[in-house]
């Protein structure tokens, strides 16, 4: 539970962070809540030169609407998000995510943007972000890049985050009327990675039918799962339990899960769509629908 | 009951605030890990990653540059001293440090000593092991089979990995009341592995003073008088002589029974103390804690029960194989392998039954005893309570009926049972309606018929148990062969307070606070005056320590009886100040007064006082006792659980709605002290039923070797739970108490898998192995076609 | 092995500290501030025995370095009592047999502490959530609550 040594730096500007990251390229890492980095480290299951915490830069912490956006600041603590009225009110599916990321202690410490730079499809945001449609700010020496969220996460532990860059800002384009979301997580206790977990968040059209959705899955791939098959389905199409079923179906069919402590291949597939379905019926209800 | 003392004396029957607590809440423990001598050295241990594997080489050059690092032990280094093995509980054999091969995926292979925690760290990471794997034995069925890898190479003549056979009971007997019975039912029943995991991991602080030849070792054990006659009778070769032994047990995190055995971390911090001269202290982490150390369960269990069409039960029969790991090291009385297993008969009057057990090794920790079980009893009533409602199913009877219809009857106790247990008293009947009541069964049994019929899965599940608890009378039990007898050292002060220190070790029972109860009851002295001590061979008098629920039994009782001498002498005292004959006083309530003159009367204060400035001539001055106490039999505690489940259909999910548990453990002393334990007992008993499980790959891995993995309960997955009481006193016991620690650890279980079952029953399901996970359920549910 | 000059406040007092870099917050606490009270019981941030107050906010010292903690305040068990006076979640815990052998307490106690400051009158689910980052094996969590509860009637008393 001791890690190995590493050096450590406390950079108090976001020029002085990048110029570091920059300095030692692969030798360095970010430290943001530190709550997926340090258990790593203290387990000697990765190593590295250098912390560059980012914890003392100002101005990395916020939530707030604007042009059309939800802007969230790369190290807005999860509990933050939990707390915040804006997102409780008007992105319930964030909502849902931030309260079921880990424990309550956990969230006080982690951040979404290390939630999301991690690149571990455990996590619960990735998910989340992309049924929203969400944009990733990744900051670094050339200034700002935008990426939308479905260029973001690469493979297994790998995002399209350069080493040279930090996770500044996640963008959520602000819901039309008639939206509503949910995000269900299966978990065996609190605290534990999903077994699987799903994000739906739906536009309603004025006819009663869908006119937007986004699906995605946690856990069940080596990467966060976009359901884009199910997503096609369902637009256009009204909202009933035969067509949310068979939604489900598609989406549970692009899963690709591992068999492990949670469960099989099959329970786990099997789960994607049962939550998927519940999501859904969720997101529908809390857009107005029935 | 209600007490006969006030509040402020504290007697039995008080909830009274626990008189430990004051450090706890300010942080002010003393744990193991907060102790620092001067000069102290730390002490990490390396591990293996393969679960058997001949060890090629240990390369320690790296290790030893690392900055810090002084030393690096292996098995070579202890064999010098003959003492890289070293025996069990059981009278077995295990390694410290291995010299030819590792045994268990974690097992301990060599130990760095650094001048800090980091650098102890820093050493073992750059310590390099070459192995050579060997065949891995996990399968207990498979290492019975004939051609299966022999693991304890170490002995001799060994030809196999069987360990023991054990039994009871009557086979011809039974075999003839299953050929004769109307009704016959068998079930398999594996009970996995499980890992107690108290939040304290195990540790020591070994310290040799060179000087005046005296081991110090600050230890977390239940049992530190044990431990240092198994230091003595070891490491007696290489100069330690039991009075130069001084075991500490300090504050305690947690017990349950994992810290009990012997850890190879315990023996190598004192051969570096020994050979260092320095203090050297070990904390395991929690991963080793999990990897490493005793577990419990792991039994193979099939059950069987012959009954009349009436429903009377008329034999059982139970077959088990028991996975010990490759030593055993449970730490059980050595007459019984198998622990109490033989209790499995439960609260029903059987009249002919037969059990018996194989222990056999294969390639895991060995341990055996260590989750709050009283030694296999968790096992036995598992086997039990599965099978009744297993046969109340094929009758078509409600498991509630079935009981009372078979429970043994108030008149009967004491009971002798089929398997050669005397049940000292019970009244199964009661408990069991009151439960009944409590949950509302006949309401809860109407509204799952209604929703039988709507597909919803709710379940009703019941579980009578009876525990055995005190282990243990000399005449059946012992440890290495020390008697298991317990002792309390009671002294009187002049000022009529009183210090009382005993064999036992608490690791959040309140003992300091019970047992003071326990003198204030028996001698009038405000609970409050009286200091409790445990834990320091040094001082306190020789006992077998704390575990399978044996405190109150045993060393609770000589507490009241060493109370009882010092009352005595008291007596003599008083009618020496009184002038009159010992015959002609009377005691109550904390004085002697004189028969039909009750104004006149020496209170025990007074008493004390004249013990050390006035004490009649001929008799010796003070006012103390001891008392080794050799029960006279077991105690019998017992209850009924009532658990209501609901079930998600669509995820398997299983949720306790409601859990009604009724505890009968005789007389109490502490009211709200029990309540407690039955609290941490019910949540210890649900977490084996749903969420923990200890399981090995082919390759001997360790699936759940941290907490990601093996899923300990929060507050969010224990339910509030509903605790009421019956009184049936132990007739033996000077206190009429019984002993509660495990009772809901045992009980728990099957009352969670029954109703799961009960949940299913009506699409054929009759029995599910714990833990039931949803995938568990799940599977079921697709298989019946009720999947959501 | 770079060492960082540090300066944490425990409890209202400021502590000078020389720190490697991958020192752990619980350990700068327990080993080189010698305040003991704080405990370490798992490797995978999942127990929360070692839970202390971070700028008021309860969080696993076992996840933090202490170098993150340099400037900032850090509040443990040793700072409830103030002046003699039990802390009313201590006189709860006490009240109420919150605690069987101690070792989770000082996390739990520092977990419903914050829960309390935000929270005046939480219900019995929000302090099971509240308390499911501490693990505990003794009390089956039954009498936490009911110690939370005490306090908080007593805060409520005392405002």
């Amino acid at each position: 539970m001791i890690p190995a040594s590493f050096d450590y730096h406390a950079p108090g500007t976001l020029p002085e962070a990048l110029a570091l990251l920059s300095k030692y390229g692969d030798d360095a890492k970010v430290l943001s809540g530190g709550q997926s980095l340090l258990p790593l480290l203290k387990l000697r299951l990765g190593q590295t030169g250098h912390l560059i915490d980012i914890g003392r830069i100002p101005g990395l912490e916020y939530i707030r609407e604007e042009s059309g956006f939800l802007r969230i600041g790369g190290r807005t603590r999860e509990s933050a998000l939990e707390a915040s009225e804006i997102i409780r009110s008007r992105y319930p599916i964030l909502h849902d995510t931030a309260k079921v990321i880990a424990d309550p202690l956990v969230r006080n410490m982690a951040t979404i943007g290390g939630n999301l730079a991690h690149g571990d499809p455990g996590n619960d945001h990735p998910a989340t972000m992309l049924a929203l449609g969400a944009q990733v700010v990744a900051t670094g020496p050339n200034g700002e890049r935008v990426m939308p969220i479905e260029q973001f996460f690469l493979g297994l532990f790998r995002t399209a985050l350069r080493s040279d860059e930090v996770l500044t800002e996640i963008r959520i384009p602000v819901p039309p009327a008639r939206s509503g979301g949910a995000y269900l997580k299966l978990e065996r206790k609190v605290g534990d990675y999903a077994t699987a977990a799903a994000a739906a968040q739906v536009t309603l059209g004025g006819g009663g039918a869908v006119e937007r959705v986004g699906l995605a899955l946690t856990n069940v791939a080596p990467t966060p799962v976009k359901a884009a098959d199910a997503e096609k389905f369902l637009v256009g199409k009204r909202p009933d339990a035969a067509t949310l079923g068979e939604a489900a179906q598609r989406a549970a069919k692009v899963s690709s899960p591992s068999a492990d402590r949670r469960g099989s291949v099959e329970y786990k597939r099997e789960m994607a769509r049962v939550l998927t379905t519940r999501a859904l019926k969720l997101a529908v209800e809390r857009a107005g629908g029935k | 009951m209600q007490p006969r003392t006030t509040p402020e004396v504290g007697g039995m029957g008080h909830s009274m605030k626990r008189k430990e607590d004051p450090r706890f809440i300010r942080g002010k423990g003393n744990y193991v890990d907060d102790i620092v001598l001067p000069g102290m050295l730390w002490m990490d241990i390396v591990r293996s990653p393969f679960a058997h594997a001949k060890i090629k080489s240990i390369n320690t050059e790296k290790a030893l540059k690392v900055p810090g690092v002084l030393a690096v032990i292996t098995g070579e280094t202890l064999a010098k001293y003959n003492l890289h093995w070293m025996p069990t509980l059981m009278s077995d054999t295990q390694m410290v440090l291995p010299t030819e091969k590792v045994m268990y995926q974690a097992q301990e292979v060599a130990a760095v000593i650094a001048t800090s925690r980091y650098a102890a760290a820093d050493g073992v990471d750059a310590v390099e092991v070459d192995y050579e794997p060997l065949p891995v034995v996990v399968d207990p069925f498979k290492a019975l089979e004939p051609g299966a890898p022999v693991l304890r190479t170490d002995k001799k003549d060994k030809k196999d990995n069987r360990i023991f056979h054990w039994e009871a009971g009557d086979r011809a007997a039974t075999e003839k009341a299953f050929a004769e019975a109307d009704v016959r039912v068998k079930q398999s029943l594996y009970i996995p592995r499980i890992h107690v995991a108290s939040i304290e991991t195990c540790g020591c602080i070994a310290d040799f003073d060179r000087v005046n030849g005296k081991l110090t070792v600050y230890m977390t054990t239940q049992a530190p008088h044990a431990i240092r006659t198994v230091f003595a009778l070891v490491a007696g070769h290489v100069g330690l002589s039991e009075e130069r032994i001084r075991i500490v047990s300090p504050d305690i995190g947690g017990g349950f029974g994992g810290k009990v055995p012997v850890y190879p971390g315990y023996v190598i911090a004192t051969a570096a103390s020994v050979v260092i001269g320095k203090p050297v202290k070990w904390i395991e982490d929690r991963m080793e804690n999990l990897q490493a150390d005793s577990f419990a369960r792991d039994y193979h269990i099939t059950a069987e029960l012959a009954a009349r069409k009436d429903g009377t039960i008329t034999a059982l029969r139970m077959k088990t194989l028991a996975d010990h790991g490759y030593a055993d090291a449970a730490a059980n009385p050595s007459k019984f392998p198998a622990g109490l297993f033989s209790i499995c008969t439960g609260s029903y009057d059987v009249k002919k039954a037969f059990v018996e057990v194989d222990g056999v090794y294969t390639n895991k920790p060995p341990g055996g005893v260590a989750y709050r079980c009283s030694f296999r009893v968790t096992e036995a009533i598992h086997a039990i309570e599965r099978i009744t409602d297993v046969l109340a199913q094929e009758l078509k009877m409600d498991p509630a009926e079935l009981r009372m219809k078979n429970f043994i009857p108030k008149e009967k106790f004491p009971y002798k049972s089929a398997l050669g247990w005397e049940y000292d008293s019970g009244d199964y009947g009661p408990a069991l309606q009151m439960a009944m009541d409590k949950i509302g069964y006949a309401a809860l049994r109407k509204e799952q018929a209604e929703k039988r019929a709507r597909g919803e899965l709710m379940g009703i599940g019941i579980s009578s148990f009876t525990e055995i608890l005190g282990a243990g009378p000399s005449k059946q039990f012992d440890i290495l062969g020390i008697k298991m007898f317990d002792s309390c050292e009671l002294r009187i002060h002049p000022t009529g307070k009183a210090i009382a220190r005993f064999g036992t070790k608490s690791q959040g029972q309140g003992h300091e606070t019970t047992y003071a109860q326990i003198v204030a009851e028996e001698l009038g002295i405000p609970a409050s005056a009286v200091q409790v001590e445990e834990g320091d061979t040094d001082t306190a008098p020789y006992g077998l320590g704390t575990y399978a629920s044996r405190s109150t039994p045993t060393a609770g009782a000589a507490g009241a009886m060493a109370a009882r001498k010092i009352r005595e002498k008291a007596r003599k005292i008083a009618a020496h100040l009184l002038e009159v004959s010992p015959d002609d006083l009377v005691w109550e309530l904390g004085k002697f007064s004189v028969k039909g003159a009750p104004s006149r009367s020496k209170t025990i204060q007074e008493i004390a006082f004249a013990a050390y400035t006035n004490h009649p001539p001929g008799m010796e001055a003070g006012l103390e006792a001891v008392d080794y106490y050799d029960p006279p039999n077991l105690t019998f505690p017992f209850g009924s659980y009532i658990c209501v489940v609901d079930i998600d259909r669509g995820t398997g999910m299983v949720k306790i709605r409601r859990f009604v548990a009724v505890d009968d453990c005789g007389n109490i002393i502490n009211p709200m002290i029990v309540d407690g334990q039955i609290h941490g007992g019910l949540t210890m008993g649900m977490a084996p039923a749903l969420l923990e499980e200890i399981s090995y790959d082919e390759n001997g891995n360790n699936q759940a070797g941290s907490f990601m993995d093996y899923l300990v309960p929060t507050a969010v997955e224990s339910p509030s739970w509903e605790t009421f009481k019956t009184v049936t006193p132990s007739p033996h016991h000077p206190l009429g108490a019984k002993g509660v620690g495990e009772s809901a650890t045992v009980g728990a279980p099957p009352a969670i898998a029954n109703a799961v079952v009960d949940a299913l029953a009506h699409l054929g399901v009759k029995h599910v192995d714990i833990p039931i996970t949803p995938e568990k359920v799940w599977r079921i549910l697709k298989e019946k076609g009720v999947a959501e | 092995m770079a060492t960082h000059d540090i300066q944490v406040t425990v409890n209202g007092t400021a502590y000078d500290a020389q720190v490697e870099s991958r020192l752990l917050l619980v350990h700068l606490l327990r080993d080189q501030l010698r305040l003991t009270g704080t405990h370490i019981g798992c490797d995978t941030t999942h127990c929360g025995a070692c839970t202390v107050l971070l700028d008021g906010q309860p969080v696993k010292s076992c996840t933090v370095l202490a170098v993150q903690a340099n400037g900032r305040q850090v509040s443990t068990v040793e700072g409830l009592e103030k002046e003699g006076k039990l802390h009313p979640l201590q006189e709860g815990f006490w009240e109420k047999h919150g605690l069987q052998c101690g070792y989770c307490t000082p996390g739990m106690l520092m977990t419903t502490c914050a829960l309390l400051a935000r929270s005046k009158n939480p219900s019995e689910t929000e302090i099971r959530e509240a308390i499911s980052g501490n693990l505990c094996r003794c009390t089956g969590y039954n009498n936490i609550v009911k110690a939370v509860q005490f306090a908080a009637e007593r805060l409520g008393k005392e405002a």
